[in-house]
């Protein structure tokens, strides 16, 4: 065992670290506020990564994977996370395409995968419902074969960033009368298609962020279906053991620990001190750094196995709980940090021509407010502690 | 002992909720929001309803009430999110013209305020200050028979809706120094006097606000100059007992609507309320409501204390309902699903509200250090 890079890992960390410097676009360093960013910010890392060949690093190469080590990829991780890059959204890349390249056919795998490796397709989810949160086997939006296509009708929620999607990969029943987890099918949306219309959901952060997707008479054509009719949840467990596993979002917690420390640094305590020196804050910072190193090392493991061919299994719920959680802590910190200008929001003016206080402080509740949906997506935490108690401990 | 409220405390109660249940719902409640003179229809039947003057001394109009009154008043208008600058015009403002003023002073001021004619602002944390009372950079230097002031204010709450601002200064000493502050009542139309006017993000209003030589008479200080840090201490331990209270209703009524929303919530064929871990977790967020209705309720009867009792009891309210608020906001919100991060549900709002009032007037760590030294020096 050794935790040190090797040689040849600290000469690819040089040259991604180098790459990134020469080739993110200046515009877009240092924006953290997702609601502030456009269609085109959004993608405009991706469609650079594309044509290097580094949007999607976890794929199998021969679908457009870079076939880089573990290691290589928590480095790549790692140096995005440092750069503060806006990254690759994970709808294409880290959901859908996985599915498409392990269960579609290749007719679906030369149609969809090139759009998600160049940015140029924007992806979003339809998976839960306005009855079927943590209980989504129980979705009800239905699609009847009519020839050689579905005919859908139904209604999604939390679409997130839908506003923008071109596409969307959709979870539908087609047997209303098997078990629930046995009458769904896996379908691909264009977004375009006349009966889907899209409807913002304002959330308590003032932000737009997810949607409502209404789906009216809208015809599908079977071959943008992934996978045999009715087997759907099997692509839908699996996409979601991949979203778990990139979830806890390790190296971007780091980066938010630093952007922490160096607020704490701006920002004077309750005795005149710089808040970094406060006993109090001090405190709770090392803590929560140690529980982030606890479960970057967990992650490494994860990621060690899956290196070994073993994909994420069940223990990725772990990685999400804690990933969440720390995230959580963090937005809690930093609202602790920033004092009274945690209550300024001139966002609500519909502009965003002055910020109040330190350009840092702005954002703080809003993201404490808006990141409470961490341990509630992607299977809420709850129901994460459920597939441990019963997939891992037997329970 | 005896815990009951008066007859009249328990009317006073009654037509709050009353008010809230027909004029500020939800739904009438962000209309107003959206709109910047709805807050006056508001203050004039607060002023109707009596509960601008029920802390008030009955000599200038008021009904000679106290801080029992002040805390049934705010954790009526904690359940129902009231925005309106209740704490600033009634507890702070007339509460230091009532220790301070001059018979002139409370005779034109807290009369005015009894008739809802008055809006008084603290314009007292600053931008470096944090939550420190005596750390004020703004200064007043004598001139003539008066003062000039110059400085900045930062989140001073209510100061879109004040007319007149109620100032710290400093007259003398150095920058964190207890002796040399002074308290000023500021016309907010005073020359010199500039405001950046915007919302916060649970719904209030504030500003930051300015003053570039702002020359006031020598009637506009309030109180004795360079001691005043005794008496912003005080007016300040009221307000935090007062928003204890808010936080208290607050924290109820989230209790109350999680509880309902998990009973109605079907998942996995059954309400999400048979579940154990959430009916755990929901009596966790009852016990957390009792116990800071408890706290806040001692720190408001203690407010009658010497200085230390009071100032001690009041942290220990502030420390214990800082705590449970963020438990019960964010369990509140988490069993709520994502409908709880929404803007729609009500429960996202009481859960910005108690987060807030955390960030106000010292948050969990401030007053533990508070407790801690209070302690320390009375052992």
């Amino acid at each position: 065992m050794d935790l040190n890079f090797s040689a040849e890992e600290i000469a690819f960390r040089d040259e991604v670290r180098a790459f990134i410097d020469a080739n993110y676009p200046a515009h877009l360093k240092g924006r953290v506020l997702r609601e502030d960013l456009s269609k085109e910010d959004f993608l405009a890392w991706h469609k650079i990564l594309g044509k290097k060949g580094w949007s999607a690093p976890a794929w199998p190469k021969e679908y457009g994977g870079t076939g880089w080590t573990a290691t290589q990829r928590y480095i790549w991780l790692e140096e995005n996370a440092r750069a503060e890059t806006i990254p690759p959204l994970p709808f294409g890349v880290s959901m859908v395409g996985p599915v498409i390249y392990t269960f579609g056919t290749a007719e679906q795998k030369q149609r969809f995968l090139p759009g998600i490796l160049s940015g140029e397709v924007w992806w979003c989810q339809g998976y839960s419902e306005p009855g079927a949160g943590s209980d989504l086997a129980s979705l009800k939006t239905r699609a009847v074969r009519e020839g050689d296509h579905y005919i859908v009708n139904g209604q999604k929620t939390w679409t997130t960033l839908g506003q923008y999607a071109d596409w969307g990969f959709f979870l539908v029943r087609t047997d209303p009368n098997a078990k629930q987890q046995e009458g769904i099918s896996f379908l691909l949306i264009d977004m375009k298609s006349p009966g889907v219309t899209v409807r913002p959901i304002k959330l308590l952060d003032g932000g737009y962020e997810v949607n409502d997707v209404f789906l009216e008479n809208v015809k599908v054509p079977v071959d943008q279906r992934i996978h045999e009719e009715n087997k759907g949840w099997t692509c839908a467990k699996f996409l979601l053991a991949h979203e778990r596993a990139g979830i806890a979002g390790v190296a971007r917690s780091k980066r938010n620990v630093e952007r922490l420390k160096a607020i704490a640094k701006a920002e004077l305590g309750d005795n005149g001190a710089p808040l970094i020196q406060d006993e109090d804050f001090r405190r709770k910072l090392a803590e929560l750094e140690i529980d982030l190193t606890a479960l970057e090392m967990t992650e490494l493991r994860t990621l060690a196995r899956e290196q070994a061919g073993r994909g994420p299994g069940p223990e990725s719920s772990l990685l999400k709980i804690k990933g969440t959680e720390i995230q959580q802590r963090l937005t809690e910190l930093t609202l602790e940090a920033v004092g009274n200008y945690a209550q300024p929001f001139p966002r609500a003016l519909g502009d965003n021509e002055f910020a109040v206080g330190p350009d840092y402080a702005g954002a703080a509740a809003p993201i404490y407010f808006n990141w409470r949906k961490a341990s509630i997506y992607g299977g809420s935490n709850e129901i994460q502690r459920n597939i441990i108690a019963k997939m891992v401990l037997g329970l | 002992m005896n815990f009951d409220y008066t007859d009249e405390q328990n009317m006073l109660r009654d037509s709050i909720a009353k008010w809230a249940a027909g004029q500020y719902d939800f739904d009438k409640r962000r209309a107003a929001l959206a709109n910047d003179e709805a807050w006056k229809t508001n203050w004039a039947t607060f002023a109707e309803l009596g509960l601008l003057a029920a802390p008030l001394p009955e000599a200038q109009g008021g009904l000679g009430g106290g801080p029992i009154d002040v805390s049934v008043v705010m954790e009526e208008f904690g359940k129902a999110l009231v925005v309106e600058p209740y704490v600033p015009t009634v507890v702070i403002g007339a509460g230091a013209l009532n220790y301070a003023g001059a018979a002139a002073q409370k005779e034109e001021h807290l009369t005015a305020i009894a008739a809802g004619e008055r809006v008084i602002a603290f314009a007292q944390a600053e931008p470096k200050s944090r939550w420190t009372l005596t750390d004020v950079a703004t200064t007043a230097k004598k001139s003539g028979a008066g003062y000039v002031i110059n400085g900045q204010k930062a989140v001073v709450l209510g100061a879109p809706q004040a007319d007149y601002l109620l100032v710290t200064a400093r007259t003398g000493g150095a920058q964190r120094d207890a002796r040399g502050v002074s308290l000023f009542l500021v016309p907010k139309s005073a020359q010199g006097v500039s405001t950046r006017d915007y919302p916060t993000i649970d719904g209030t209003r504030a500003a930051e606000v300015y003053f570039e030589n702002v020359s006031v008479g020598a009637e506009a200080l309030l109180g004795e100059a360079d001691a005043a840090a005794p008496l912003i201490e005080r007016i300040i331990d009221e307000a935090n007992a007062a928003y204890c209270s808010e936080a208290v209703g607050c924290m109820r009524m989230m209790t109350d609507l999680t509880r309902e929303y998990a009973k109605q919530r079907k998942q996995f064929g059954r309400a999400i309320a048979d579940f154990q871990v959430l009916q755990h977790r929901m009596v966790d967020m009852f016990m957390a409501s009792e116990e800071s209705y408890s706290i806040a309720l001692r720190a408001t009867i203690k407010l009658a204390e010497s200085d230390a009792e009071r100032a001690r009891a009041v942290s220990a309210a502030k420390v214990s309902i800082g705590k449970h608020g963020r438990f019960v906001g964010q369990a509140a919100v988490q069993i709520h699903g994502g409908m709880g991060v929404t803007d729609e549900m009500r429960v996202g709002h009481y859960f910005k509200r108690v987060s807030m009032l955390d960030a106000t007037f010292g948050n969990v760590d401030f007053h533990l250090k508070r407790y801690t030294a209070l302690s320390a020096a009375a052992a």
